[in-house]
């Protein structure tokens, strides 16, 4: 992106004014760069990089199980495709995927602050990142992982495969998100401007500081759990192997004692999304504010209680059991309540299928279905029986995927101009939508009636009785693909053909989107407006220039 | 395959959403056990419930885009940023189900993990990649026979990593934990035989880690138990080693048609010569089939892993006398 970005603005120099990506150039003003804005960059490139290599073992996955038996490769290599699958899409794409690259870029502008309050602590996370990265790399490439992303014990002391070196690069992975969440803490207590009070912030400041929150508290866990692990492989000490003495169960409520949590990092902040890109789309003010606020430090709070839900099946106790599946439940009525507001938002709204709304309205389907099936999941014996099938595989898709990536492609078309300066293809944008929701749905939908039927997951080969529902899968899957392809093409296209972003293409009242598109250095030349950010009653549009402009401020 | 594709698609577009009955639903498969009755509750309950929410949050979605979408001289309309009255109701609405949910949930799962006191016992032996399961005379299968009307109780472990042990038409999962017995129970209401799966990921056989419950009559288990107990003086040596063989799930791994999986093709092996992994070769007679069974890590095929667990304390001598018979019947 870096170079993308320098050979547009050779040409715009002389026309456009300096901005944060042309104020500077070479390589060592990105690699030393403070500016949040370029870390969001760096990050943003990184993690869909990420997303590009987790998404090549998704299709290879799916390539494997189009039909029974082996279809490419044998069942070692199988094996090792989902777990690589699933440790990069956690560690490296969906955990700092929102916060890190889009919170990045946008969270101290929507404060109007010139930066994070830690600059340096932000640079070092993404540093950490990649030197994460990194050792994830080095596994793959020297021996590759193939215990699950989960690292189940006693199988992680069995296998010849690198879970040192990952697990490493998780601890590691770890701390760069600790980094984040502290420094967005302090951001939003110490830099919130005169005026925006925490009843004024915008949704999204709400969703990063409950992700924030949770990031600061649950990954220590993590962290301990992996050195607990090293310990274990590198010293011998018995504490999760059942041959030493140790207890292997012990390390599963560790392990989803921060993975649970976790989740919550993964969807808080796709919320947030959400709550921007439905009023602004709509044109109508966010309803229940107070209650999208609330519900989200519920799910912070209520996410540390329910990690025992995997373990219904691992001879935890009936009574544990029981206790983990009544604060499963409670956590659902908080999503409800989120999902309830952003459909009153849009009742007698003024509703545009751009992009991002196309995005919004799919995540709103998706994680509302995620939602419901976790439900299924949460009730105790129906869990006995879905528990470890394709059901919980497509539930964890729907919200995470369904959920997160959608979100994600929601606020990455929804800020793309703010970022770059330039308008990607409606056209082509609601197309690549419209695939990835056909395309998902026609992945997910099957797994789920295979699941409920029985078949197990992580399996490289399964009874005929499956095959169908394998076999639309797979379609699925390549489809999926075909239209992510096709968004980044467009994506990368706009970068250099792209029309000109207006300071504020959508008509939103975010602060983000009174500073230039893309913004100066120092975010804003004069300071913001604070006013309500979902009162777009002084935004009107200007058809000439495909934008909106306050009222009174002539065009 | 397009014949596949083509009954496939018609499972999947002549659903019978709404159907339940003995027979199974569009969802789950039939209710073969006792407790599965209240399983099939739980989740029909909350299957009714999402079709409900979920017919809710798209009706909305579609009504509100057709109808509010943007057009030239159509402003959004004011309404109120937020009523506590809508709030609560779709807080406490869903409140209530859930604990309805909750409650059913507890009921069913109650029942799986209670087993009633005079239940019939077997032990269960997970191991990299396959079951055994031995019954209170001491006969060993790597399917689990049981009879009909009866309630079995399931005592289980494993001899190296979680394994979990899966009937879906009986509604049943534990995970089989090595060192740790863990325990479930079922009671089979039809006569027939059913998948059972390995749920928990253990490695490469993990997809090949299967076996089948077969429900008999209560007399033809008696008799299946009287017949399976003598295996060695029932049957000719490599009769006698074939049934082994089988039950001890050698066939996981070793396929005995040439094709190789996880450990080499057991056909025409006898009287060959193999280069080994490390470097040395080794000629294939009774005694590198005994010391393979036994010391199964001492000498490894090149292109094969070293996977297989031994199996001294498993066998006796005459068992491998018989296996070995049955090897050499492969050539």
């Amino acid at each position: 992106m870096a170079n993308s970005a320098d050979g547009k603005l050779s040409e715009t120099n002389s026309s456009a004014p300096l901005n944060y990506l042309n104020c500077q150039r070479g390589f060592l003003s990105w690699a030393l760069t403070l500016d949040h804005k370029r870390i969001g960059v760096l990050y943003l490139v990184s993690i869909m990089a990420s997303l590009g290599l987790g998404g090549l073992f998704a299709m290879l996955i799916r390539a494997e199980l189009i039909a029974p038996g082996e279809t490419i490769v044998k069942e070692d290599t199988y094996n090792q495709f989902f777990t690589l699958h699933g440790a990069i899409m956690i560690f490296l794409f969906i955990l700092p995927g929102i916060p890190a690259a889009l919170g990045n870029f946008v969270l101290p502008i929507m404060l109007g602050a010139k930066d994070v309050a830690f600059p340096r602590l932000n640079l070092a996370s993404y540093y950490l990142w990649l030197v994460g990265a990194v050792f994830f790399l080095v596994a793959l490439v020297t021996g590759g992982l193939d215990t699950g992303w989960t690292l189940y014990v006693p199988y992680a002391f069995q296998t010849d495969t690198r879970v040192l070196t990952a697990g490493l690069g998780a601890f590691i992975l770890g701390f760069s998100s600790i980094f984040t969440g502290i420094n967005f803490i302090a951001t939003v207590h110490t830099m919130r401007p005169p005026g925006m009070t925490w009843m004024k912030m915008p949704l999204f400041l709400w969703s990063l500081y409950a992700t924030a929150i949770i990031q600061v508290l649950a990954t220590p866990v993590l962290g301990i759990t992996l050195l607990l692990l090293a310990a274990e492989l590198v010293l011998g000490l018995g504490i999760f192997d059942p041959a030493k003495g140790g207890d292997p169960i012990l390390f599963q409520h560790f392990f989803w004692f921060y993975s649970h949590p976790a989740v919550y990092i993964m969807i808080l902040p796709a919320m947030g999304i959400m709550s921007e890109v439905i009023p602004t789309f709509s044109r109508k003010h966010i309803f229940g504010y107070k209650f999208i606020a609330a519900s989200s430090v519920a799910i912070a709070f209520l996410g540390f209680l329910v990690w025992g839900h995997h373990m219904f099946t691992s001879s935890q106790s009936v009574m544990a059991g029981t206790i983990f599946s009544l604060l499963t439940f409670s956590v659902s009525i908080p999503s409800a309540i989120k999902v309830f507001n952003w459909l009153a938002t849009m009742y007698k709204g003024s509703i545009a299928l751009d992009t991002p709304m196309l995005y919004a309205l799919a995540f709103l389907l998706l994680f509302g279905i995620g939602g419901l099936t976790g439900l299924f999941l949460a009730t105790l014996s129906a869990n006995v029986h879905l528990h470890d099938t394709y059901f919980v595989v497509a539930h964890f898709h729907y919200t995470m995927m369904g959920g997160t990536l959608i979100a994600f492609l929601a606020g990455l078309h929804y800020w793309w101009p703010k970022i770059t300066g330039r308008m990607y293809s409606e056209f082509w944008g609601r197309l690549a939508a419209i695939g990835v929701f056909v395309g998902f749905n026609l992945t997910f939908f099957p797994q789920f009636v295979m699941g409920s039927r029985g078949m197990p997951r992580r399996y490289h080969d399964f009874p005929d009785k499956f095959a169908i529902f394998h076999f639309l899968s797979s379609l699925g899957a390549f489809l999926t693909g075909l239209a992510m392809l096709t968004a980044l093409a467009y994506l990368l296209h706009s970068l250099f053909r792209g029309r000109r972003a207006a300071a504020n293409p959508w008509g939103s009242a975010t602060l983000e989107w009174q500073c230039a598109s893309p913004p100066p250095k120092e975010n804003f030349t004069e300071p913001p407006r604070v006013g309500d950010p979902y009162d777009y009653d002084n935004l009107t549009y200007d058809a000439e220039n495909e934008c909106f402009v306050p009222m009174n401020a002539s065009p | 395959m397009l014949g596949q594709v083509g009954s496939g698609l018609a499972q999947l577009v002549v659903p019978a959403l709404v159907g339940q009955s003995s027979t199974g639903s569009f969802w789950l498969p039939p209710p073969d056990s006792v407790a599965s009755g209240a399983v099939d509750h739980a989740f029909h309950f909350v299957m009714y419930v999402s079709y409900f929410f979920f017919a809710l949050i798209f009706g909305l979605i579609v009504l509100f885009v057709v109808k509010y979408r943007r057009r030239p001289g159509a402003e959004a309309v004011k309404t109120a940023k937020s009523s506590l009255a809508l709030e609560a109701t779709w807080s406490l609405i869903p409140l209530a189900l859930t604990i309805v949910m909750f409650y059913l949930g507890f009921v069913g799962y109650v029942e799986l993990r209670s087993p009633p006191e005079r239940a019939y016992e077997i032990s269960v032996l997970a191991r990299k990649w396959s079951w055994q399961f031995t019954y209170p005379d001491g006969t060993i299968d790597n399917n689990l026979h049981v009879p009909v009307g009866e309630p079995v109780r399931l005592v289980m472990t494993s001899d190296d990593v979680i394994h979990s042990l899966s009937i879906p038409a009986f509604r049943v999962k534990m995970d089989v934990v090595p060192g740790r017995y863990t325990r479930t129970w079922f009671q089979g209401k039809e006569l027939g035989t059913y998948d059972l799966y390995c749920t928990e990921y253990c490695g490469t056989g993990h997809s090949d880690m299967l076996a089948s419950v077969v429900v008999h009559e209560a007399d033809d288990f008696r008799a299946w138990l009287k017949a399976a107990g003598d295996v060695l003086g029932n049957n000719p040596p490599a009769k006698a080693g074939e049934i082994l063989f089988r039950r001890h799930g050698c066939g996981s791994c070793h396929s005995t048609d040439g094709t190789p999986r996880v450990g080499p093709s057991l056909q025409g092996i006898v009287g060959q010569t193999h280069a080994m992994a490390d470097g040395s070769s080794a000629a294939v007679d009774e005694n590198y089939i005994r010391q393979s069974i036994l010391e199964p890590g001492t000498k490894i095929r090149q292109g094969f892993r070293n996977q297989m667990p031994t199996y001294k304390g498993r066998l006796n001598d005459q068992e491998i006398t018989a296996i070995i018979q049955y090897i050499k019947s492969l050539n």
